[in-house]
């Protein structure tokens, strides 16, 4: 086999595939690596999905697995297998930037305990990706190092915040990722990019190192390109960790096994009325209602439930995020590390710090900054963050209530399919919709996923399929997830590999 | 600007015209062996940030995670305070920029403290004051600044600052007074001596080293006065650096004596941070309250909530140590102290000493008689706390076993502890290796009787007269000889029979 067709061969093949190929001795994780940063080198110019590679770093671990397996030791079914990291976890190897200007050189003591389990577990990290600065966007043009692009689409948003990992994916550059989700940052982009994003229950995946946005809504999480993959990732980095005091001390749910599983059958499927109708592209509403009576098809029952709060969910999520936000960025002062502006003997501390926070930070950054020190200010704080809390409690009631006649919950993803670079960039309200759909089970803090489910009629972009399920159900995702992909592979539109000139993806005939 | 003293009222007038309220907020450090919400050491005088991790410094993406045995403290406090223990409580965010908080805000609680609602009864002077406790709460404390240059050692006008991240995250327990009114004249020693009496139960329940001079137990002092036929409070200062129960004191009369001159003189007192300066006995403002800080608390995400059952804080309630104000006048008692000397005990802190040198076998006046004299007297020359001086009550129940065994004399018994504190060993190496014991070598000290006799015959002639007071001067020569190892009352016989005057 010709070396074209080898990298080809690779990358294209499942994260589960390769483990079994580098764990059998068939592939080696050097080669592996090798094909995954060659993809890299083909296509990020264009792509712009990652914003610092690792060659080096990558190899010298993908040799100490080749080497543990070589002298006959079993690793765990994802050793050897490469992966991107979202550039929000810390990990000493590289500069974690969170896409800021403000941590733009700012390499981490310490390693996040996500980062640490994929070590542990024998992952090989080829770089950190590209996300909205702060992870605050829908589409990471916020990013201080350029926007992504999408695969399916160069002129077209990858999605954000965590669209650098799933255009990672979506360009075949890395065949796991990782992600963090707050609103939607890892379904959106999944959605868009036509990629497996899973955002687990609040505290089922440790926060400890991952730079928080808003505390009672981030979460870390799977990327991945298919349902299988995205199981074995969540095993790895799941589970309790005592030095995060969110973190739920139960056993992780047996989602590996659920997507092996893929059985719908006697499954109840709410689907969520308020997701859906007007501001809903109608590609994307034919592709979802396709996919319901697809699971239909495989024996569940299909239901429809009302959440009535859900209308509020983005009023309550706009003065929530912000509140913590502007508490969780104030520590980037210039004092310790990060950026420092005008320290120049005659600036006092707290102009250096004026001076620093205004050159560090981009306007998004800026403006929810604002927001959020409003929210929380004396005299607003019962009539914005306290009525935002409240809200909170009913979205979550509504969730209970669905929960009580359900299984699973399903919607679209996101109302529409990517949309164009630039489009939103200057219209915050457009931009903020991406997340309308995503946004309930962060403020619930129950399970959700995105998976795809074809391609809209009108413009050939990925449509993304969302379940949600009750708190610590992550593996009735799962179930869900996989029983779609295997209906949508007989139906013949699985694929996702999209059009990218240049790609290794596609061996060159003359091979 | 400072009020000199002409511009004070005097305090018999102050207290004709007007009530002071006071309210006084006092800032425990736990000795818990870690941090509040990290692993780092929490010893005091490290070499600067040298413990510290990623938490304590806030750096991007760590997350606190609460000390289990400050929130033990924190309960078995808010129980000696006759508090009420939230069955349900959460820690909040004091949002604010400042470069000695890492994380730009402070995790504390707000409206959900971890105890409320107690008192704490006081004595003074025979008569017994009950401060209403508002709160108890837990909080980290800050790191340490040192504004380099400038004249006033603050932020304002230094050329630079240092920062030691070392005590950030240092477990706090805030506690809070309910307006103390009522007082009248004896405010500012009721004050004292709920501080005095909070020293005493923080010291008895062991959850922290109290050491104001060290900021382990600091206090905010707040007061204002409210005119004689007034209905509603007057507006407060708070004063800070108050670092001594003297100064608890001292400052207080201080504010209550400029306050009246102000109002008296048709002025407003100014809601404001004030600074106690010890050395001028003055205090001078410091930020201005005026305009509030908004320090837009909210929940504490990265936590969860307190929730303590009740059958621990129970068990944490079988563990209160006796009331202090109750204790002190069994102690007076059993001791038979005067009210003074009970108050010279509590202001040194010697409370416990002499108790537990009691405990080891010294007699009440012996113990008392030492650790408030000699060793504190010692102590003070060395700047520390008594408890610091490095000689325990076992030792000086030694010391004082040795005196009455007749081993050593006081004088000697003065050596034996400065032996003890420059870590010779305990009391009884001392006497051995500096050679301390009084000689007991009948022969010897004969000897140096006959040679004291031999030297001074006019002085040996009055005594053999039966002039028997002239022996000093010949007991006096003796010791000398003995370089003070001798026990004086044996050289006296001594004298006395070998000049056939006994």
């Amino acid at each position: 086999m010709s070396q074209a067709d080898l990298n080809a061969r690779i990358i294209t093949a499942t994260a589960a595939e390769l483990g079994r190929a580098i764990a059998a001795g068939t592939w080696t994780s050097v080669q592996v690596t090798t094909a995954f940063l060659a993809q890299i080198d083909a296509v990020d110019d264009r792509v712009n999905a990652f914003v610092s590679v690792d060659r080096e770093g990558a190899l010298a671990a993908a040799r100490r697995v080749d080497e543990r397996i070589a002298a006959g030791e079993r690793l765990g079914p994802l050793a050897g297998v490469p992966i991107a990291v979202k550039d929000l976890l810390c990990y000493q190897e590289l500069p974690t930037t969170a896409g800021s200007r403000m941590l733009e050189n700012w390499t981490p003591p310490y390693n996040s305990t996500v980062v640490q389990r994929l070590l542990d577990a024998g992952l090989v990290i080829l770089g950190k990706t590209n996300l909205d600065e702060f992870a605050m966007g829908s589409s990471t043009e916020t990013s201080a190092f350029g926007a992504s692009h999408n695969p399916w689409d160069l002129d077209r948003i990858p999605g954000g915040s965590g669209g650098g990992s799933s255009a990672a994916l979506a360009a075949h550059e890395a065949p796991l990722a990782i992600g963090t989700d707050t609103g939607g940052s890892i379904r959106q982009p999944a959605s868009v990019t036509g990629t497996v994003g899973v955002k687990p229950t609040y505290g089922g995946v440790s926060r400890y190192g991952i730079i928080a946005m808003a505390s009672s809504l981030d979460q870390c999480g799977p990327c991945a390109r298919t349902v299988e993959d995205a199981a074995l990732l969540h095993e790895v980095i799941a589970g309790h960790d005592p030095m995060d005091a969110t973190s739920i001390d139960q056993p992780v749910p047996a989602v590996a096994e659920a997507s092996r599983a893929g059985d719908v059958r006697g499954m109840r499927i709410g689907v969520v009325r308020e997701l859906g109708g007007e501001g809903y592209a109608p590609g994307v509403e034919q592709r979802f209602d396709e996919a319901v009576e697809l699971l239909r098809a495989q024996g569940a029952e299909v239901v429809e439930v009302s959440c009535p709060h859900f209308d509020q969910s983005l009023s309550t999520y706009y003065l929530i995020m912000p509140a913590e936000m502007s508490s969780n960025l104030a520590r980037y002062d210039a004092m310790r590390y990060g950026l420092r502006v005008g320290d120049d003997g005659q600036n006092s501390a707290e102009q250096v710090m004026r001076l620093s926070r205004g050159a560090g930070f981009g306007s998004e950054a800026k403006r929810r900054i604002i927001i959020g020190t409003y929210a929380l200010s004396a005299g607003y704080y019962d009539a914005y963050y306290g009525s935002a809390q409240k809200m909170r409690t009913l979205i979550t009631r509504d969730f209970d209530a669905a929960f009580a006649q359900c299984d699973v919950l399903v919607s679209p993803s996101t109302p529409t399919t990517a949309f164009k670079l630039g489009e939103r960039i200057d219209d915050p309200l457009a931009m903020y919709k991406a997340d309308l759909c995503t946004i309930p089970s962060n403020l619930a803090g129950n399970a959700s996923a995105s998976f795809p489910c074809g391609t809209a009629p009108e413009d050939g972009l990925p449509v993304g399929f969302q379940v949600m399920a009750p708190p610590m159900a992550d593996d009735r995702l799962y179930r869900v997830g996989a029983a779609l992909e295997r209906a949508l592979a007989t139906r013949g539109t699985s694929t996702v590999i999209p059009q990218l000139p240049g790609s290794l993806a596609e061996p060159s005939q003359e091979a | 600007m400072s009020a000199s003293a002409d511009e004070l009222m005097d305090y018999d007038e102050v207290l004709d015209r007007f009530d002071p309220v006071m309210g006084l907020e006092v800032h425990v450090e736990l000795n818990t062996a870690t941090k509040m919400f990290c692993g780092c050491p929490t010893t005091f005088g490290a070499e600067p940030n040298t413990q510290v991790c990623p938490v304590c410094l806030g750096l991007p993406g760590s997350m606190p995670v609460v000390n289990g045995k400050a929130v033990e403290s924190a309960i078995r406090i808010g129980l000696a305070l006759n508090c009420e223990i939230a069955q349900w409580c959460r820690f909040a965010r004091k949002n604010y920029f400042y470069p000695d908080m890492p994380k730009d805000y402070q995790i504390s609680q707000y409206d959900e403290p971890i105890a409320f609602n107690g008192h704490l009864d006081v004595d003074v002077e025979g008569e017994t004051f009950r401060i209403d406790i508002e709160r108890a709460h837990m909080e980290e404390d800050t790191g340490k600044s040192l504004h380099v240059g400038g004249s006033t050692g603050r932020i304002q006008g230094a050329e630079y600052s240092l920062l030691d991240y070392n005590r950030c995250g240092v477990p706090l327990i805030e506690i809070v007074t309910k307006p103390i009114v009522g007082a009248g004249a004896k405010a500012p020693q009721v004050a004292r001596a709920y501080v005095a009496h909070l020293r005493e139960l923080l010291r008895a329940l062991g959850v922290s080293d109290v050491r104001m001079e060290q900021g382990s137990l600091r206090c905010d002092a707040n007061v204002s006065l409210m005119a004689k036929d007034a209905t509603e409070f007057g507006t407060r200062t708070e004063t800070k650096n108050v670092n001594s129960l003297r100064s608890v004191e001292n400052a207080l009369a201080f504010e209550m004596r400029r306050q009246a001159m102000v109002l008296a003189g048709g002025g407003r007192v100014k809601q404001e941070t004030r600074h106690w300066n010890e050395s001028q006995g003055n205090t001078s403002p410091g930020r201005s309250k005026e305009t509030a800080e908004d320090y837009r608390y909210f929940p504490e995400p990265d936590l969860v909530p307190v929730a303590p059952a009740t059958a621990w804080v129970e068990e944490l309630r079988a563990t209160l140590p006796e009331p202090p104000a109750q204790r002190m006048r069994r102690l007076a008692e059993q001791w038979q102290l005067g009210e003074l000397e009970l108050q010279a005990v509590i202001s040194a802190g010697a409370l416990d000493l002499i108790d537990a040198t009691v405990t080891a076998g010294a007699s009440p006046q012996a113990a008392r008689k030492w650790w408030t004299g000699e060793l504190l007297r010692r102590a003070n020359e060395a700047g520390v706390d008594l408890a610091d001086l490095g000689i325990s009550p076992a030792q000086v129940a030694a010391v004082q076993g040795l005196v009455e065994a007749g081993t050593v004399n006081d004088k000697l018994a003065r050596q034996v502890i400065e032996g003890v504190l420059a870590g010779e060993g305990e009391p009884a190496e001392v006497v051995e290796s500096r050679g301390l014991a009084v000689v007991s070598d009948e022969g010897e000290l004969s000897a140096a009787v006959d040679a004291a006799i031999a030297a001074n015959p006019d002085v040996a002639a009055k005594i053999r007269e039966g002039k028997v007071q002239a022996a000093g001067a010949l007991i006096g020569s003796v010791m000398k000889a003995m370089r003070g190892q001798a026990d004086a009352a044996r050289v006296r016989e001594l004298v006395l029979a070998k000049l056939a005057q006994s």
